[in-house]
């Protein structure tokens, strides 16, 4: 399982050499990818049917707890199909879709790192992993929604996009590291068992607090589902495959794999089902007002996500049955019609379904896909759509008696919604007059219409046949979420009763609903009002006031004074320097400890002391120079006093040098300029004058505590006897830290070089004038 | 003594902050070489300062009979003073340069100010 | 700063600068000096003998570029650093000859550790400070 993770990022990165291949004649490699990993996971249909789980891990960082566990479970073996299924049609399409566009490497980097990303999300064992897949499908999601990038919507749909999965992935993460240090372990399988033990703990409603909005945010459900329609600006591939089949489903999937640890709640069903059934209804009226397909398909999407969302939150098995469903019937014919949009808008050059009519005339086959798709999505029976919309209704039906009728009826508003949308987005655009400005439209290559049709027609085949998918993989996914044996049998026809009633009013009432509405930009704005209840405006000017507060930083605090920073940081260290002196107590000194002073010290600090007072006042740079040599060999004769004569003899030998270096240079240089106002000099004077006595009242105290001398004393002895050496400082140097040292050397170097190649570089430009 | 050098390591940390505070860019190269300075002594003391016992073994023998200073802090000085020499060359010729294409010692002619002195 | 007294006092000085820092350098592990030390009294003794006689002349003497003092020092260096692989030790490992020498006393891989370091120290000090001289 690690290596189809690892598939993607390598590929992903191997498009950077070799873009330029991809771009023209090796192109038909890219799909291989997703293909052949959708083999890998079709292939381990039967083990998982069987009732088995696959487990794979590699260490990572195991003293956080942060492993590349891997797991297959029914669950996780749904979404992966979805994945590289949906993912191989989509690069299919994509391949042409793109074709002969600037970055279509790029694209495609960005593509499969999505698709690995997807997986890792899946299929990780480990909450942590979990959460670095999560994030780097958000960050590629921003790359995808920005793809277009010379386009000003374009960047701002991403960023708004990223903000808020990127604020949800915070809120996520806290969540999770939170579940985590409760229950004593990161690893999710292991986490089933503490399903009561977190519950029961005082802060449950907190971590289900923060996985909700992680979800949410994610799966676009109520307040935050704006992004997604802003991230329909993606090129069309993009919408397709991670904004109605696989992304937006990890909020889902999220949900999902944590019903068994954290959901039966009171809590937790609930906000779901109030989330979810409000995102659901909400959007799918939304829908209906659209005249931009991508947005129609959108809304669509919203909804489906609600839907699931709610039918988590039901918590019945029959509930759990209906949800796996329905993300595969929903991942069908959702890309499928996504697709067909995009290949309208690639041929037409338009995707306003006011406008859009006739094109069954010239694009038959993408007619016959769209068609598959609405009917598929309307629920006619014979399709899995109709499968999904039984199950839905029977799940809602046998909840609990007081709510039954109302959860039912929001459903059947819901499908209402949705089989109208699924009709204005499939059908609208093929039926009636074809107008004379699309008679000259094309079909475009196969590669672009197969990828939809082979969707629709799995669509059908599966609604035809719902008892091999069932067993084969939803029963075991439903198995996983509710970590019980569900016994779900999938049928075509369940016989005549109040469910089936229910379905064919739902479609008689969409289909009467599709033909009474015209959406038109008129109701569009009225209906764009209800969307101002979400939090979209406080997010932008959230987002406005965080670039003015920056600014105004950014002009406060980075005024490219040099000396203004240095005094901010200044000041800052001071404060928390003697915060620390403060808190650590009394400064305490041991008279009797201190070496005894005599006349010649007191003597040279004096001198020091003078010199120190001549550079700070001197107006004139030579006295400023000769005096900082004063200093250094005050320092030298110190050093001479107290046992150092090799710090002696360097420090006078570079004394000597550094007085050499800066007469050179310095004479020519004009003298000090005196413009600074007293106030200010006196502000300094003060803050330096600070600053040295916390660090002289810092020496006190290291004063007074115990010196550890263990390292010393092991060079002391060892000098000789290890290194053959009776100078210890130098056998330090040279032997014990010889490495550093010849770092040491090399650092002078990089310095002699760059002071030589300073000047030359100087003379050779001033030759050439 | 001790307490002498405390105080010699104060008021360098001192001049050398002021310096630093300056808009001479020569004044912010002698500022941050007395700050180098101050720091070495501070080193020096921490290790525990001790009169005429230099961390040398003694001739005659293969270890140390007698006390002797602390080398650790001794090397790490030793390092720095010749670090700072490269550190303080390199700044030389820098500002000599910086001299050369702007004609002034003036921190604030390299930058174009927006604000007036903060 | 051509002063008739300095110039020939720096013709004897150079040279007994010159001996006092490989004196240095050599007796660097058993009593202080070393190779930082050795290099700096050198550089001076250069710099010295350039003060007096002019940059040119004293590159003259140097006959070589002080640049390419860098890289033998840092050759050297390296090379006492991992000659114990040779032997089969980690590198750094102290390598020493059996029977001190005469004047010199132990010779060991430490020694010409150090004997890299005085190389460089002269290098990067003679590189800084002639260029900018001559570019005067």
């Amino acid at each position: 399982m690690l290596f189809t993770v690892l598939t993607g990022l390598i590929t992903s990165s191997l498009l950077i050499p070799f873009g330029k291949l991809i771009k023209t004649k090796w192109s038909f490699l890219l799909p291989l990818i997703p293909v052949l990993l959708f083999l890998f996971y079709l292939l381990h249909i039967p083990t998982i049917a069987g009732g088995t789980n696959l487990l794979q891990g590699v260490n990572w960082v195991p003293s956080l707890g942060v492993n590349l566990d891997f797991r297959l479970d029914g669950l996780s073996l749904l979404f992966a199909l979805l994945i590289t299924g949906i993912g191989s049609a989509i690069f299919f399409y994509a391949r042409t879709y793109l074709k002969g566009h600037v970055y279509y490497d790029r694209f495609f980097a960005y593509l499969l790192l999505f698709m690995s990303a997807m997986l890792g999300v899946v299929l990780s064992n480990n909450i942590l992993t979990l959460f670095v897949f999560w994030e780097l499908t958000s960050i590629s999601s921003f790359f995808l929604i920005g793809f277009n990038n010379d386009s000003k919507e374009s960047r701002a749909s991403a960023l708004t996009a990223l903000s808020i999965t990127g604020l949800g992935g915070f809120f996520l993460l806290a969540g999770l590291i939170l579940m985590g240090q409760i229950a004593g372990t990161f690893v999710i399988s292991e986490l089933f068992n503490k399903h009561d033990f977190l519950l029961a703990h005082p802060l449950y409603p907190l971590i289900a607090g923060l996985i909700f909005i992680g979800a949410f945010t994610k799966s676009a459900q109520f307040p935050f589902h704006f992004w997604l329609p802003g991230a329909m600006k993606a090129p069309t591939p993009v919408s397709a495959y991670l904004h109605s089949a696989t992304m937006v489903k990890a909020g889902i999937y999220l949900l999902a794999r944590f019903t068994p640890v954290l959901g039966g709640s009171e809590l937790w069903n609930n906000t779901l089902l109030i989330v979810g059934g409000f995102t659901m209804a909400f959007a799918a009226i939304h829908a209906l007002f659209r005249v931009d397909l991508k947005g129609i398909l959108a809304y669509s999407t919203i909804s489906a996500l609600g839907m699931l969302t709610f039918l988590l939150g039901l918590g019945t098995q029959e509930a759990f049955i209906a949800a796996a469903v329905f993300t595969l019937v929903h991942a069908l014919y959702k890309a499928n019609l996504f697709m067909v949009t995009g290949i309208i808008d690639h041929e037409t050059h338009s995707r306003d379904i006011s406008k859009l009519s006739g094109l069954r005339k010239v694009l038959f086959p993408v007619f016959i896909a769209a068609l598959l798709a609405a009917l598929s999505s309307a629920g006619l029976p014979s399709t899995f759509g109709f499968i999904g919309k039984d199950l839905i209704y029977e799940a809602t039906l046998h909840y609990e008696a007081n709510w039954a009728l109302w959860l039912t009826g929001l459903a059947i508003i819901t499908n209402i919604g949705l089989v109208a949308a699924g009709f204005m987005a499939g059908l609208t655009p093929f039926t009636g007059k074809l107008p004379a400005t699309f008679e000259k439209v094309h079909l475009p290559y196969p590669s672009m219409w197969i990828p939809p049709l082979l969707l629709g027609v799995l669509g059908l085949a599966f609604g035809l046949f719902p008892g091999i998918v069932g067993d084969l993989f939803n029963n075991q996914a439903a198995n996983a979420i509710a970590q019980a044996e569900t016994g779900m049998k999938l049928k075509i026809w369940h016989g005549f009763n109040t469910v089936l009633l229910l379905s064919i009013a739902t479609l008689a009432v969409g289909i009467l609903v599709y033909l009474i509405n015209k959406p038109s930009e008129r109701k569009l704005a009225a209906v764009e009002r209800f969307n101002s209840i979400a939090p979209q405006r406080i997010f932008i000017r959230l987002g406005r006031s965080i670039v003015r507060l920056s600014a105004w930083y950014t002009q406060t605090f980075h005024n490219g004074y040099l000396r203004s920073y240095h005094i901010k940081i200044i000041i800052f260290a001071e404060l928390l320097l003697a915060y620390k002196l403060w808190i650590s107590g009394p400064i305490q000194i041991n008279w009797e400890e201190l070496t005894p002073l005599s006349w010649y010290e007191v003597g040279i600090v004096a001198i020091l002391l003078g010199a120190l007072y001549i550079i700070v006042t001197t107006g004139s740079r030579l006295t400023s120079v000769v005096s900082t040599s004063v200093i250094g060999y005050c320092i030298c004769l110190m050093f001479v006093f107290y046992s150092a004569p090799d710090l002696a003899m360097t420090q006078f030998t570079i004394d000597t040098l550094t007085t050499v270096l800066f007469v050179l240079v310095l004479y020519k240089l004009p003298s000090f300029i005196n413009i600074t106002s007293r106030w200010i000099l006196i502000r300094d004077a003060i803050v330096a004058l600070g600053f040295g006595v916390i660090l002289s009242l810092i020496a006190l105290k290291v004063l007074q505590e115990p010196n550890s001398t263990e390292v010393s004393n092991f060079y002391g002895e060892n000098s000789y006897l290890l290194a053959k050496g009776k100078n210890v400082v130098n056998t330090i140097l040279v032997d014990f830290r010889g490495i550093d040292t010849m770092f040491e050397t090399v650092v002078l170097s990089i310095a002699a070089i760059g002071v030589y190649s300073l000047i030359r570089l100087r003379l050779k430009a001033s030759e050439k004038e | 003594m001790e307490l002498l050098l405390v105080i010699v390591i104060g008021l360098l940390y001192s001049a050398g902050v002021y310096l630093i505070l300056r808009r001479s860019m020569v004044k912010l190269l002698l500022g941050i070489m007395l700050l180098g300075n101050g720091t070495n002594i501070l080193i020096f003391l921490l290790g525990k300062i001790t009169k005429g016992t230099p961390p040398v073994i003694n001739e005659a023998y293969k270890v140390f009979q007698d006390i002797y200073a602390d080398p650790i802090p001794q090397a790490l000085i030793l390092t720095a003073i010749v670090i700072s020499f490269a550190l303080t060359s390199f700044a030389i010729v820098l500002l000599k340069r910086v001299y050369a294409l702007v004609d002034s010692d003036d921190l604030d002619d390299l930058n174009t100010p927006e604000e007036e002195d903060l | 700063m051509k002063s008739a007294i300095l110039q020939t006092a720096t013709r004897y000085l150079l040279p007994i600068l010159l001996l006092f820092s490989f004196f240095l350098l050599l007796r660097g592990h058993y009593y202080p000096g070393g190779g930082f030390v050795g290099g700096l009294v050198a550089s001076i003794a250069f710099v010295l003998h350039s003060f007096a006689n002019g940059t040119e002349n004293t590159m003259k003497i140097l006959r070589y570029k002080p640049l390419s003092l860098i890289p033998i020092g840092l050759a050297i260096s390296t090379l006492s650093v991992v000659a114990p692989l040779l032997f089969g030790l980690p590198p750094m490992t102290g390598l020493w000859f059996e029977e001190p020498i005469p004047v010199i006393g132990m010779i060991g891989s430490a020694l010409f550790f150090d004997l890299g370091v005085y190389l460089v120290v002269i290098g990067v000090v003679l590189t800084i400070l002639f260029t900018i001289a001559l570019e005067q």
